[in-house]
């Protein structure tokens, strides 16, 4: 692992940094009042490239590496976590297909998604099975050609404007070895949007539950193995940790930026702010906290793209990396006072968006006995 | 508390009824559209909440700072803005006229700010000295039977709403040449600016106060020229104790519900509550609940009992709030993360109880600048302030 980027990587950290100050940052804070997701802002990413970053260049994809997705993640959730969510998400079912998918499946479904004509989505939670994946209660049942799926899943980023969307569902007996995955495609018979969830933050990112109700899915569009998608959705959501990771490396920056300015610019007292050691101290903290969370994430990004076993190291990352930003956006908050509090300034929403990351691609209570159970369980 | 009379207790139960009829069915409406919940004034004016600290003869309560402080906690558990709001209203304005206005300015005012006819606040902050209270700028030049005043003050609670402010203005060279003027709205010159979007507490409408060579009768003066510090210094001890009140109310509101929570979820074959995990997070909140509640009633107490002199009120003022303010934002932080995914949907209030706590932090005196309070009395001003 090298500590300087390479060139590919401050390209494209410098052409997302562009593309998020011309086409995002003039139009967040109006969205996410909104409650407004943009599709055509995805499109435009994947022009760029920036939407299928990990899926091989066969694919149409950019056929970079984690670390690069990173990077890239970064830049997007400096300005706003909503959107950098959304390319995570949109990247799930191309990195699920790529891996466990067959040639048919690959050169139908990435594509599209990789060059953000397609949006993206995964489910697998449900009301009674959250951090308990292996719960789930969606049944695939075998009938013929097809598989008719039913059931209703919680929390589906995007799942409104989702084309392809990976599903998990009971296939077989109960636990984690009856589950399926499926490629489900937007509009299939049905398949319908339940209510979309009223959050604290990230409201450019829709959170949707998804009802089906007999929907026909091909045999072909099973991804994998039966009883294979429980191992699918962990391994994806191994990779996803990392994306999370890079997501609160970006938002905790952009805190630690406007609480710098607002430190040397703010007197009191007769002088800078940061002439107070509450405040300095502060800065201090929040800048160590975040350069190790950056090493860290940065590490599991490695171990992935050496192929190396990353599982515990992105679960570390994730957690350790959530942990920080919210607490660096807390004390962002703090050093604004009360002009932090209101909506004048962005560190409120920073904080807001933060709290998200402590939560999804797996509580940080699961983080722990991921890094836990791996650390003790005898091989 | 053990030292909680039979009044107190009665106090509570009132407020807690009061707090469930009135203020838990809007709350979330409110809180999603920036409203206020003027009605609820006016319930609290006929249970005789609005001059709770205010002498009898004056019309008021007659009650004590942990009368006050109760009522905080029992209205913050289930609204902490319109709690925010009925600070502003009862111990930064009306409880201050009660003990430093004239009897002629107390027959003026009083009565329609107890009856919630009108509501009240203050205005000492200003954008260029919030902490660094004493740097304010706004002057008050007197002209004959007036004062001319010029100024901004920020940061107002109630200031879209309010009728009657409590100011703060300069009216000589020095830091300390401080006087106090009430603010009737409709005096020419005066207005409100721009009300502000905030995070939390949305339902507590915040505003400036702006003057512009606004003429302010002579007998709107509070006291003598110039004599006003001890009198606000006084009183921001007394509302940073009451105000940790609201603390203990948003605490004590995201432990009930992420404890309900733990037992109805169940992930991997049990209630979380069994994983010890959760277990932590809900026990070590508990006890810091605790020892914040304890804290901030011993402060009360203290106080009514006359036990704190000067800068001893200050610190114990300053510990009260700068702990309870701290544990609220963790503890509600803590009750999201244990309602996972539902905590941070709006199906569940503790992402509201978190977004009101954060304020705490931050009004009535950042936590920073508590601890240059508490350093100050630890070090002597000498060492502190080198």
């Amino acid at each position: 692992m090298d500590f300087q980027e390479t060139i590919i990587q401050t390209d494209l950290r410098n052409l997302t940094r562009q593309f998020v100050q011309k086409e995002l940052i003039p139009r967040i804070e109006e969205d996410e009042k909104n409650e407004r997701f943009r599709p055509e802002i995805i499109e435009k990413m994947g022009k760029l490239g920036l939407t299928g970053i990990p899926v091989p260049e066969i694919y149409e994809g950019s056929g970079l590496g984690y670390q690069e997705y990173s990077v890239a993640i970064e830049e997007l959730a400096a300005a706003n976590v909503g959107y950098a969510i959304s390319v995570a998400v949109t990247g799930l079912p191309q990195v699920i297909i790529n891996q466990f998918g067959d040639e048919r499946q690959k050169q139908k479904y990435i594509p599209p998604l990789a060059q953000g004509r397609d949006i993206g989505a995964f489910s697998l939670s449900e009301a009674g099975a959250g951090s308990d994946a292996a719960s789930l209660r969606t049944t695939a049942t075998k009938a013929g050609d097809f598989y008719l799926l039913n059931g209703t899943k919680h929390w589906t980023t995007q799942g409104d404007s989702a084309n392809t969307l990976i599903v998990l569902a009971r296939s077989g007996g109960p636990g984690s070895q009856g589950i399926s995955a499926f490629i489900v495609e937007k509009g299939m018979e049905g398949f319908t949007y339940g209510k979309r969830e009223k959050k604290m933050g990230c409201h450019t990112s829709h959170t949707m539950e998804l009802l089906f109700q007999n929907v026909k899915i091909p045999l072909e569009n099973r991804v994998g193995l039966e009883g294979e998608g429980f191992k699918i959705a962990m391994a994806a959501l191994d990779s996803g940790r990392i994306t999370i990771g890079a997501a609160a490396i970006g938002v905790a920056r952009s805190a630690l930026e406007v609480a710098i300015r607002h430190a040397q610019e703010r007197e009191q007292f007769g002088k800078q702010i940061s002439e107070f050691q509450g405040i300095s101290f502060l800065l201090a903290d929040m800048a160590t906290q975040l350069q190790a969370a950056q090493l860290l994430v940065r590490q599991a990004a490695w171990l992935k793209d050496q192929k190396k076993p990353f599982s515990t190291e992105a679960a570390m990352a994730k957690l350790f990396a959530t942990d920080m930003a919210m607490k660096v956006t807390t004390d962002a908050v703090q050093v604004l006072g009360g002009s932090g509090y209101t909506q004048d300034f962005p560190v409120e929403r920073y904080m807001r968006e933060a709290k998200a990351l402590q939560i999804v691609e797996g509580t940080n209570q699961i983080q722990r006995m991921v890094i836990g159970r791996n650390m003790t369980t005898r091989r | 508390m053990w030292f909680f009379s039979e009044e107190h207790r009665l106090l509570q139960q009132t407020v807690r009824q009061f707090s469930r009829q009135e203020l838990a069915p809007r709350i979330e409406k409110l809180d999603n559209e920036e409203g206020f919940n003027r009605e609820a004034f006016l319930k609290m004016g006929e249970l005789g909440l609005l001059g709770i600290t205010v002498a009898e003869e004056d019309g008021g309560a007659g009650l004590d700072a942990v009368a006050a402080t109760l009522v905080m906690e029992e209205m913050g558990a289930v609204d902490a803005s319109s709690t925010l709001s009925y600070l502003a209203h009862t111990i930064l304005c009306v409880n201050q006229i009660g003990k430093n206005c004239s009897s002629e300015q107390k027959k003026r005012i009083l009565p329609k700010l107890i009856s919630g006819e009108w509501i009240g606040g203050m205005g000492m902050s200003e954008p260029d000295a919030g902490s660094d209270a004493l740097g304010m700028k706004t002057k008050a030049v007197r002209n004959g039977d007036t004062y001319l005043l010029n100024g901004s003050k920020t940061w107002i609670t109630n200031g879209p709403v309010g009728e009657i402010f409590y100011c703060y203005a300069k009216t000589g060279p020095n830091k300390r040449d401080l006087s106090t003027f009430i603010i009737e709205r409709e005096i020419k010159g005066f207005s409100t600016g721009k009300k502000f979007s905030k995070m939390g507490m949305r339902a507590s409408p915040t505003s400036e106060l702006v003057f512009h060579d606004c003429a302010i009768p002579l007998n709107n003066r509070v006291g003598d020229e110039g004599a006003s510090i001890k009198m606000m210094m006084q009183n921001l001890d007394l509302e940073r104790i009451t105000i940790s009140g609201i603390s203990l109310g948003i605490a004590r509101a995201s432990i009930e519900v992420a404890t309900q929570y733990a037992k109805d979820r169940k992930a991997f074959g049990k209630p979380i509550g069994a994983f010890q995990q959760i277990q932590e997070r809900l026990t070590e909140a508990a006890a810091w609940y605790e020892a914040c509640r304890s804290l901030t009633f011993q402060a009360a107490k203290m106080w009514d009992l006359g036990l704190m002199k000067g800068k001893d009120a200050s610190m114990m003022a300053a510990k009260a709030k700068l702990q309870s303010a701290q544990m609220a934002t963790q503890v509600a932080l803590d009750a999201i993360q244990i309602l996972g995914g539902y905590g941070y949907t709006r199906e569940f209030p503790v992402e509201r109880y978190m977004r009101d706590a954060k304020l705490m932090e931050i009004g009535a005196g950042t936590n920073e600048i508590l601890r240059v309070i508490i350093a100050r009395h630890m070090l002597g001003t000498e060492v502190a302030d080198a």
